[in-house]
């Protein structure tokens, strides 16, 4: 594989560009391989590589239905964060946390990963309370947390609306400094290129219609491009998994559902953070291009769509205008939607399934990207050793059989509402 | 926008209403042992399919009732409404 350095630059500059390798081939499926992951996506594609890099298991396929990074990695809002407080999903975060920060190295290609820190806002006494035990939390588990009082939240995002005479005053707020941002084709990109370089064939355009298990056992894949037989199957699907888990004959603690995004036309630099509103749901960061890059809660309602509806789009902006009422000047430049894996408790599930030699990762909800290295890093694991990492032991698909629900949010069974 | 023809106040938009999920799912029978796969399904556990889907919507700016919709889940075309008590064939 060429090596992208700034002497290949400029080699390359002599013939025009033209004779750069291929990032990744496009091979025609082979009979058997020893894995195939089902989804070529951020997950999948980062599941692929950490097999090859950590596992030395390179006789891998992944099958996309479409093209790879076409799903919820290309549809996002590339926020990185590990800012929860139980341990299950601050630990595994953070452990993604010190993948990103050296994953440009890693995979020889820019992430522009930028740690800009992100602020939770505090509207009331309660939430600051509520906040200050969040951040003591993440704190025990190494993660860094700011709490801040109004006067420092001034200091940092003065544009944001400070007037007395508001629904809901801004009280303060808690930072994660290392959280920020990334360029999220580049991650698909950057991890599908390794892992090609790897031996690891990407298959794309083709579409898994079924599953050949006998005697409990997996034995290979249907799909529009022929059979495949695999010894382990593992299903990275996002919001398609019901799908896939009905040709299973599985139902899963899974629904799916819209959310949709936007970004407004480019400005000049005003945001240097992510910044969250603490009384709905709205957050924003500002691209590199200068697009106020915004979103907020899902349409509410089971879809496949990948496209959004306005109302829900309305009502997420006006919580935006409330907090920072210059936002209300831009003009839109992009809305769009994907569809997420919404689990039960809010907490994604990474782990073996009935079916020996096949496994499941599902259940992302709006936190799938930040998830990107830490998922296939636990999930090639679970695949290479057959059994789950002690990251990952929490995410099992049985704990809302046993009780042992990781509700970040404190929402139930209905993680949709809000 | 949705628009969702209430069988109590006729055509209204989506604004009004909010959503409850899928209402093809039966709560466990009372007096009777359940077993933990059947609460599973009950609280947990979810179909989510692409296509058809009937699902639970309360009209709570309007009549608040609750509604059943028959609609799809990757066209959001809305093919019938029933009232909460209504069998669906």
């Amino acid at each position: 594989m060429q090596k992208y350095s700034i002497f290949n630059l400029v080699k390359n500059a002599f013939s025009n560009h033209e004779n750069w390798d291929l990032a990744w081939k496009d091979p025609t499926p082979k009979e058997e391989y020893d894995v195939v992951i089902i989804g070529g996506g951020g997950h999948g594609l980062a599941t692929a590589y950490y097999l090859a890099k950590e596992h030395n298991i390179t006789n891998v396929a992944i099958i996309e239905k479409g093209w790879i990074g076409g799903g919820n990695v290309g549809r996002n809002t590339t926020i990185i964060r590990s800012n929860y407080m139980h341990d299950e999903n601050g630990l595994f975060s953070e452990f993604g946390m010190d993948l990103w920060r050296k994953m440009s190295q890693d995979l020889n290609y820019n992430v522009m990963f930028s740690p800009r820190g992100i602020i939770n806002l505090a509207h009331s006494d309660a939430q600051m309370n509520a906040y200050a035990r969040r951040g003591n939390s993440m704190r025990l588990n190494g993660i860094d947390a700011v709490l801040l009082n109004r006067e420092q939240v001034k200091e940092i995002i003065p544009m944001a609306d400070f007037s007395e005479n508001v629904r809901f005053p801004i009280f303060g707020g808690l930072m994660q400094p290392s959280a920020g941002t990334a360029r999220h084709d580049a991650v698909a990109w950057g991890y599908a290129r390794q892992a090609d370089s790897m031996g690891v064939d990407i298959i794309q355009n083709c579409e898994v219609i079924g599953f050949d298990v006998s005697a409990g056992k997996i034995k290979g894949i249907r799909t529009s491009r022929g059979n495949i037989k695999a010894k382990k199957v593992g299903i990275c699907v996002a919001g398609s998994t019901n799908i896939l888990a009905e040709k299973l004959n599985m139902t899963l603690p899974i629904e799916t559902h819209l959310l949709q995004a936007c970004v407004s036309e480019p400005v000049k630099p005003v945001l240097d953070n992510v910044v969250t509103f603490g009384a709905g749901h709205f957050y924003v960061s500002q691209s590199d291009k200068g697009e106020m890059v915004m979103g907020g809660d899902l349409d509410g309602y089971n879809s496949y769509a990948q496209r959004g509806n306005l109302p829900t789009l309305q009502h997420v902006l006006t919580e935006g205008i409330a907090m920072m009422p210059f936002l209300s000047k831009l003009k839109m430049l992009r809305t769009w939607g994907g569809i997420m894996d919404m689990s039960m408790d809010g907490s994604p599930i990474i782990d073996k399934t009935h079916i020996d030699g096949l496994y499941l990762n599902c259940g992302w909800c709006y936190g799938g990207f930040k998830a990107t290295p830490a998922s296939g890093w636990t999930f090639a694991h679970t695949i290479a050793q057959d059994r789950v990492h002690e990251l990952n032991a929490g995410y099992s698909l049985n704990r809302f059989n046993t009780g042992h629900l990781i509700d970040e949010k404190g929402l139930g069974t209905k993680t949709w509402i809000s | 926008m949705l628009y969702i023809n209430c069988p109590h106040c006729g055509m209204r938009s989506q604004n009004e209403f909010s959503y409850g999920g899928d209402a093809s799912v039966k709560r466990p029978e009372l007096n009777k042992e359940v077993s933990d796969q059947e609460w599973d399904n009950f609280v947990y556990n979810r179909k989510s399919l692409r296509g058809k889907h009937l699902e639970l919507w309360q009209h709570i700016s309007g009549c608040r009732q609750w509604i059943k919709v028959e609609r799809d889940t990757a066209t959001h075309e809305i093919f019938r409404t029933f009232k909460a008590d209504e069998e669906v064939a």
